[in-house]
Formats: structure tokens, C-alpha cells, sequence
């Protein structure tokens, strides 16, 4: 396997995603964890450019960092005493581990075959510029539209916005102030 | 440029990544040099927008007041608080300043110079603007202060919100050009946008100034209430590089609007003369940074709850419905996904403006209901409170 550009920026996208996924879990600091967090998701959107699918990486940027990282800071920062987490070993660490090791099984038995339905059966083959993976070129414009296709994906698509919505609805009502369920929470504490 | 190191003897790959690095550079250079004269530019709006001269005693007009202060915040005193976090606190001053220089990798100058012409360009934009929210709490947590902090709670409430209306302005031009691609955008405006749809321009320029945190949306940094906010701490060229990233982010919205509704580079002969097509987009974009200006230094600071109100309760749904109006008329008039002249242009726009006039004016008359509903209220309370006081 030659040295390529593409495989440095590989090699360095990589390193960032699994060295930060390392210490975000091995942190004593709650917020250095948070911020090596975002590096680790920041890396795979990396990983994402790489295999020429500019769109996903836009979307993990904007969802994972943009949104989910920053709310979890949120939470942190309301939390007292994050930076000095003391090491706290309960009796459960050899089910985590050993859960751990059977989701990695898994992700590896779901994984393997479809990188042979899909073609890849070579670990090493680089691709680059000149040799890019088999991807069609207007992938933005096939997902969109698959998305909305009665035949593929438009009913997990509506699935998902119709779980979301009862998410933004529950969580209105989980906020909404007790004893003031007739009127909206701006104008209750007015007069 | 390609060519010519590949001439002398590099490899293609080499060659490439030698050329992407000095159109990085350039374009960077670019960006922080423009800030010098742009930062005496707005003091100078800033200063006859508040009846006064503006810096005036360096150089002719004033003009290199940005450099003499560039050197006064060079020699100053770097200060670290004490329990402050180190590395993160030198880290966000950094990521400040790059999450706005990215922004200009897929900046048009003209039409053959890009620095990346992305497929996802809009998408692109909406994913770096989350670093300087990341910056924001970074510098907020790790400061040691109470000021910071509050402030970098604000920064969430705040830049998270607007970013709402924010993607569904942008998501206008989207849907016109048929493309997330900043250049298609500019090629596609044979008529610029903001004559099709001046609401949804209006929305983002509100939501634009409310991410940039500048007045009247200026909670994050409010002098009165929470000192300066996320920055307090900072001295020195630290401190430099948060006003530079604050300045460059509101010029960007400038010429992002520019890009998106006022036809960026084009214009008479810029399909030619690229020269040409950079200074007409530099011209758009001082028009629009203006408007921003102008809004800053005209309105006073809004409260945090007048902030959310005014975002959730007015911005977001009147956004929606301005997207599904403007998809709607889009999907019903006919052709509009092969416009290729002036000509082919010109029936969807006006009906989109017809339409857009509609709904300004809808917007308007709930507008004036409310406050006059608001007065009303007021009005209600003191003469209550005087009769209270007269019966005393």
C-alpha cells in the first residue's frame, strides 16, 4: 500500500476519533471529556469526507457538535464539582465490560457482511482522487429523493418526525409550570 | 499554479496540496487584512451613527487607528486567571477566529475563484457556524468567573435559537437554485433573490446579527449586566482575537446575504473580468454589513426573555410559514426548474414578490395588533397604580 495523501489524512482523522474516544472516557474532568467528545465526532466527520459523502459529514457537524455536544456542556456546566471526579469502581464493571464486548461483537457481525455485499473485501485498498470508492456522484440529490419515495424510505423518514414531534411536545409539557395548565407559561406569572 | 510546480518537478498530489495550502493562506491573509480597514470603517458609521467623528488622530481620516491598536494589544500583559483552565482557555480565542475563517472557503470572489466549491455549501456554513458556539463556552467555562459562565449560558440560549430561522432563511435560496452549492446559488440569480423574497432576507439578517451577538442582541457580552461576558478575562492579543472573529462574523453575514440574495459576484462584465465580479461582491457586502451597522447602533439591548420570546413566539413560525409559502408558490408556477435567463426568471419573481408584499403585510397588521394590545396594557397598570396612589 502506497503512502498517499488520502491515506495520511486517514491516518490522522483516525487517530483523532479513537485518541479523543480514549480520553473522553478516561478523563477525570467532565468538561475535557465533553470537549474531547466533540474532537472524536469531529474526526468521524473527517472519516466521512474521506469516503466521499460530504453530506453526512456536514449533517454529524451540525447535529453532534452543533446540538448535542453544546447541550451537554449545558448540562455540565450546571453540574457542581466536574473537574475533580473521583475514580469511582462499583461492583458492575464486569457486566460494562462485558456488554461492551458483545456490542463490539455485534457491530462486527453486522458490519462484516455487508462490507462483502457491498464489494469491499480488500481492508487495504486505497482509494484516491484518481481511484475514488464507487460512489454515484449525485448521492445528495438520490438521497433526497429516496427519502420521500413511497417504495424506500418515506416511512421510517415520517416514523422518525413523528417521534421527534412527540419529543418537542413532551418536553413543552415537561416544563410547563404545575397548577397553570390552561394558560401558556409566559402570560401565567404576569399580573 | 498546478502546472506550474508540477513543471518543476513535484508529483500531482504534492503539487495539489502545495496550491490548496497558499489559496488557504491567501484567502486567510485577505480575511484578517480586511479586518484592519473594516474595523475603522464601522467606527466611523458607529461615530456619525451617534453624532460624533470616530477616530480621527491617527493617520489621514483616522485611518490607521486599527494598526496602533494592533500594536497596543500585541505589547500588552498576556494575564491568566488564577484556576483558570489552561489549555482550554488559550484553545478558544483560536477556535473563535477559524470557525469564521472557514466560513470563507466557499466564499464566490468571482466566478472561477472559490476556495471549495462544495456541494453541501449551505450545509457547510450552518456546520462551522456551531464551532463559534463551541468557542463561546469554551472560553465562558474555563475563565474562572461567574460573568463568563452566565455568559456562556446566555451564548447557548441565544446562538442555539436564532440558528432556527437562521437554516430556514437559508433554506430559501436552497430551494430557488435548486443546489446547497454557493456558486450554483450565485449563477442561478439571473434576477437577485432579494427582489423575489425581501421577507426571507429580513429574517436573515435579524437572525444573522443575533448569532454575530451584536446589538440589540448583544446579551453575551453586555457591559452593564455581566461586565463583558465570555471574554472578560482575556487580555492582550487573546482579547484581539475575539474582537477580530466578532468583527469578521458580522462582515461575513454581510456578504453572505450578498452570496445568497444579491447575486454575489455578478454583474455588468464580471463574466469576463473576474477582478471585476470580487469588487462588485465586496460592494454588496459593505451595502448589507451597513444595514447591519446601522441596526446596531440604532436599538437598544433586549432582555433575555424578550430575546426568546421574540425568536420562539415570532421569528420561528413566521420563518415556516415564509418556507412552506415560499416552496408552495415555487411548486405550483410552472418551469421554475429550468431558469436560464433573465427572461425565464422574471414571471416567478414577481409573483414571488406579490406574494412575499402579502405576507409582509399580513406580518405587519398582527404586528400592530400586538402592540397595540401591549399599550393597551400598560396604559391599564398605570392608571391603576395612580388611582392606587390617589386613594392614599
Amino acid at each position: 500500500m502506497d503512502i498517499t495523501v488520502e491515506s495520511i489524512v486517514f491516518l490522522i482523522f483516525g487517530v483523532l476519533t479513537l485518541g479523543s474516544a480514549l480520553l473522553v472516557v478516561t478523563t477525570r474532568n467532565l468538561f475535557h471529556g465533553a470537549l474531547y467528545l466533540m474532537a472524536s465526532l469531529f474526526g468521524v466527520a473527517g472519516l466521512f469526507v474521506l469516503l466521499a459523502a460530504p453530506f453526512l459529514a456536514g449533517v454529524q457537524v451540525v447535529v453532534y457538535i452543533g446540538a448535542i455536544a453544546i447541550l451537554i456542556i449545558f448540562a455540565i456546566m450546571l453540574t457542581p464539582q466536574v473537574t475533580a471526579m473521583r475514580s469511582v469502581r462499583t461492583a458492575q464493571w464486569p457486566v460494562a465490560v462485558a456488554v461492551a464486548v458483545i456490542f463490539f461483537a455485534l457491530l462486527v457481525s453486522v458490519v462484516t457482511p455487508l462490507m462483502d455485499e457491498l464489494g469491499v473485501d480488500d481492508f487495504a485498498a486505497d482509494f484516491t482522487q484518481e481511484n475514488p470508492p464507487d460512489v454515484p456522484a449525485d448521492s445528495l440529490v438520490r438521497l433526497g429523493e429516496q427519502l420521500v419515495d413511497p417504495q424506500q424510505f418515506m416511512l421510517p423518514f415520517e416514523v422518525a418526525s413523528v417521534l421527534l414531534m412527540a419529543a418537542l411536545i413532551g418536553a413543552v409539557l415537561l416544563v410547563w409550570p404545575e397548577g397553570t395548565r390552561s394558560t401558556p407559561p409566559g402570560e401565567a406569572g404576569d399580573d | 499554479m498546478t502546472e506550474l510546480l508540477q513543471d518543476i518537478g513535484l508529483s500531482h498530489g504534492l503539487a495539489v496540496f502545495i496550491a490548496k495550502a497558499v489559496g488557504v493562506m491567501v484567502v486567510g491573509a485577505f480575511g484578517l487584512l480586511w479586518t484592519l480597514l473594516g474595523i475603522w470603517i464601522e467606527r466611523k458609521a458607529a461615530g456619525r451613527f451617534q453624532d460624533r467623528l470616530g477616530p480621527n488622530r491617527v493617520g489621514p481620516f483616522g485611518l490607521i487607528q486599527s494598526i496602533a491598536d494592533t500594536v497596543k494589544i500585541l505589547l500588552k500583559e498576556d494575564l491568566m486567571p488564577q484556576g483558570a483552565d489552561r489549555w482550554v482557555f488559550n484553545l478558544a480565542p483560536i477556535v473563535s477566529v477559524v470557525s469564521v475563517m472557514l466560513i470563507w472557503a466557499v466564499v464566490p470572489f468571482s466566478g472561477s475563484w472559490i476556495g471549495s466549491d462544495l456541494n453541501i455549501g449551505v450545509l457547510y456554513l450552518v456546520a462551522v457556524g456551531a464551532f463559534g458556539t463551541v468557542a463561546v463556552l469554551m472560553a465562558g467555562w474555563s475563565s474562572n468567573n461567574k460573568y463568563a459562565l452566565l455568559s456562556a449560558f446566555r451564548s447557548v440560549a441565544q446562538l442555539v435559537s436564532y440558528e432556527v430561522p437562521m437554516v430556514l432563511a437559508l433554506l430559501v435560496p436552497v430551494l430557488l437554485s435548486g443546489s446547497m452549492s454557493t456558486q450554483t446559488i450565485v449563477e442561478q440569480q439571473h434576477i437577485m433573490y432579494l427582489l423575489a423574497v425581501p421577507l426571507t432576507v429580513l429574517i436573515f439578517l435579524t437572525s444573522g446579527q443575533a448569532e454575530t451577538g451584536r446589538g440589540p442582541f448583544d446579551l453575551l457580552e453586555a457591559e452593564s449586566e455581566i461586565v463583558s461576558g465570555f471574554h472578560i478575562e482575556y487580555s492582550g492579543m487573546k482579547f484581539g482575537m475575539f474582537y477580530v472573529a466578532e468583527f469578521l462574523h458580522a462582515f461575513t453575514i454581510g456578504v453572505l446575504t450578498a452570496i445568497l440574495f444579491m447575486g454575489g459576484w455578478r454583474g455588468p462584465f464580471a463574466e469576463d473580468v473576474p477582478l471585476l465580479g470580487f469588487i462588485y461582491l465586496m460592494i454588496k457586502s459593505m451595502v448589507a454589513y451597513m444595514v447591519l451597522i446601522w441596526v446596531r447602533m440604532t436599538l437598544p439591548r433586549l432582555r433575555i426573555d424578550q430575546l426568546l420570546d421574540f425568536n420562539w413566539k415570532f421569528l420561528v413560525p413566521l420563518s415556516l410559514v415564509n418556507l412552506l409559502v415560499v416552496a408552495f408558490v415555487w411548486k405550483i408556477l410552472p418551469d421554475t426548474d429550468q431558469i436560464n435567463s433573465f427572461g425565464d426568471a422574471l414571471v416567478p419573481t414577481l409573483v414571488l414578490l406579490v406574494v412575499n408584499i402579502a405576507l409582509i403585510a399580513g406580518v405587519g397588521a398582527i404586528l400592530r395588533e400586538r402592540g397595540r394590545r401591549e399599550r393597551q396594557r400598560v396604559e391599564a397598570r398605570l392608571t391603576a397604580a395612580e388611582s392606587a396612589a390617589a386613594g392614599d
